[in-house]
């Protein structure tokens, strides 16, 4: 059972990174991009390919963030002269053709047999048994690196800006954005973000094949943005722990109701999911949580504070 | 300050601006009127750069801004409002002024991850500023309200104000008082004036009347996309050409 729990926390973890991702890009940025999955495989595979090759695990976290950065920067800026139904389009292309790619090119990615024996980070650090536990640990740190890092910038003026483009890209250039590049930098960090995930997800798995990378991981993906509220990463920590607890959690079902076999309640199970979230979003469709916003007497306070420390100090010396 | 020279755009087979020129005096409010559809819109989005022109050249301080890109357009102290109030509905009053600001550490992702002192002290530095500017136009106590909640005479203040945060050295106003009461307009006027006397230059495209002749040094009349007249407002009033133009039909 505590295995059992592991894996779904571990599980829980990489949808966790992915929406970050993705609340980053289409939650802040406004840019939706369907091609979740095709760049978290991208991530996964580089990962792998890096690992096997000896150059180490890290490594392979770092190639495989700097890739997917590139590619969703590449993307962003391909599809910047089109309108935003462009992106998405673009974005569901370019899964597909990550899919095609990693099923055909056997010589690179092992075609539909995958790619089997990934080395996983700190292997050998305890005993076997205790290994996930530990691989759950990692990846608790990188989680909350990664939200920490998010949250600075979600605060910082680029996440102003961003939120700005995402409302009006005309009245954000008007104020001397450019809206281009914002755009381009938001997207590739975000793409770095789910190159980690695949990652992760490839060592994890210790295997990588072109059927874990199906399309229904983009739809989980905004799933667990919405029901978090888009914009907040909080949220999200909810929304994606949420939407994993019901699509795991639901595989149970077949242990209390006896009169439906597996196969039948394995669409059924689909579609609960699908009338939850429905549910969800009718009784509250602002998600969990709601975006950041900037609070005048928070910085205010803080200069005063400021203020009167300093008039502290110099009192001290004074004395 | 700003010379408009034969400046023309068309829209596929409409011609909707034909070789206009304008030229704005630093530290004077210059009028645009004209009848509906005379352009006047479509004036400002060109030199805001919005739609690139077809013909002519805008100059900004013996500049070509001609070829720049709206963005460095704004960041050579060129910035417009718009006819229908477009504040960022999601952000806070206070976020939209904050956003106005250039050159900030904290907009490149590095600099905003990397050095979160000089981002603290801009951002304390930003605030401090955006208040002063709100205070102005009694908007300060709905600072951290979503802009979307304001009144429209409010968000034309917020536009306004928004336009100031940028430090320009002009400001293009498309209908700063469309839509709003005549008290407010009268509060918009004076802000206006106050701010003209500060030594900001200001292009106003207004319908209200009074408005303009309370405020233009200097007065530009078009019609259909052309320059009809310009001078003062009594001397534009005093000519029929205008006349008729707002009744229908060019001179
Ligand atoms: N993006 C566009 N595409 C096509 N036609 C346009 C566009 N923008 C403006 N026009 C046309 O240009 C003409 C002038 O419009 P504009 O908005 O500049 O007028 P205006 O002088 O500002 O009028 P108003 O006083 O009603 O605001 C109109 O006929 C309009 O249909
Ligand atoms: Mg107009």
């Amino acid at each position: 059972m505590t295995a059992y729990l592991v894996t779904i926390l571990i599980l829980v973890c990489i949808a966790i990174i992915l929406g970050l991702a993705l609340n980053l890009q289409w939650g802040l940025c406004g840019m939706v991009n369907f091609g979740m999955a095709g760049f978290f495989a991208l991530g996964a595979y580089a990962a792998a390919l890096v690992a096997l090759s000896g150059a180490g695990t890290l490594a392979g976290i770092v190639v495989a963030a700097l890739i997917c950065a590139a590619t969703c920067g590449a993307t962003a800026l391909v599809s910047l002269r089109l309108s935003d139904e462009y992106l998405a389009i673009l974005t569901l292309g370019f899964g597909e053709v990550i899919r095609l790619v990693t099923l055909s090119e056997s010589w690179l990615t092992g075609g539909s047999l995958g790619l089997p024996g990934i080395p996983r980070p700190l292997w050998g650090w305890v005993s076997e048994q205790n290994y996930e536990l530990l691989f759950l640990a990692l990846l608790v740190v990188v989680v909350l690196a990664l939200f920490l890092v998010l949250e600075v910038l979600i605060r910082s003026p680029f996440g102003r800006a961003v939120r700005a483009v995402r409302e009006d890209d005309t009245v954000a250039s008007t104020l001397g954005k450019n809206v281009t590049m914002l755009r381009v930098k938001a997207f590739a960090v975000g793409g770095a973000i789910i190159g980690i995930a695949g990652a992760f997800h490839a060592y994890y798995l210790t295997y990588v094949d072109p059927s874990q990378f199906s399309a229904i991981i983009t739809a989980y993906t905004f799933m667990a943005v919405i029901a978090g509220g888009r914009g907040s990463n909080k949220g999200l920590l909810f929304g994606a722990a949420t939407i994993m607890c019901l699509i795991e959690g639901s595989r149970f079902l077949k242990d209390i109701v006896q009169v439906l076999d597996a196969t039948q309640l394995a669409s059924i199970r689909l579609i609960l999911i699908g009338l939850g979230l429905i549910l969800f979003l009718i009784y509250r469709p602002q998600g969990f949580l709601l975006e950041y916003r900037l609070r005048s007497s928070s910085l205010l306070a803080r200069s005063s504070l400021n203020g009167a420390t300093r008039m502290h100090d110099f009192k001290q010396e004074a004395s | 300050m700003l010379h408009i020279e034969n400046v023309g755009k068309s829209f596929g087979a409409l011609t909707v601006l034909r070789g206009i020129n304008l030229e704005a005096a630093a530290g004077r409010i210059t009028g645009i009127i004209g009848p509906n559809g005379a352009g006047k819109s479509t004036l400002l989005n060109v030199v805001g750069g919005l739609f690139p022109n077809d013909t002519g050249r805008i100059l900004l301080d013996g500049t070509d801004v001609t070829p720049l890109p709206m963005h460095e357009r704004a960041r050579c102290g060129l910035v417009r409002t718009f006819q229908i109030s477009r504040e960022l509905g999601e952000l806070t009053v206070l976020e939209n002024l904050m956003l106005a600001r250039q050159a900030q550490t904290g907009e490149a992702v590095l600099g905003a991850l990397l050095r979160p002192g000089s981002v603290a002290r801009e951002e304390r530095a930003a605030v401090l500023e955006a208040k002063g500017l709100l205070d102005n136009v009694g908007l300060w106590r709905l600072a951290d309200q979503s802009a979307r909640a304001l009144s429209g005479g409010q968000k034309k203040l917020l536009e306004l104000s928004r336009a100031l945060m940028l430090k320009p050295k002009i400001i293009l106003l498309d209908e700063p008082a469309a839509g709003v009461s005549p008290p407010m307009r009268l509060e918009i006027s004076k802000v206006i004036r106050g701010l003209c006397q500060d030594g900001m230059t200001f292009v106003i495209v207004e319908h209200d009347m009074d408005m303009i002749a309370s405020l233009c040094d200097q007065v530009y009349v078009m019609a259909e996309g052309k320059n009809l007249t310009s001078g003062t407002f009594g001397e534009v009033v005093a000519d029929d050409r205008v006349v008729r133009a707002y009744l229908g039909g060019v001179a």
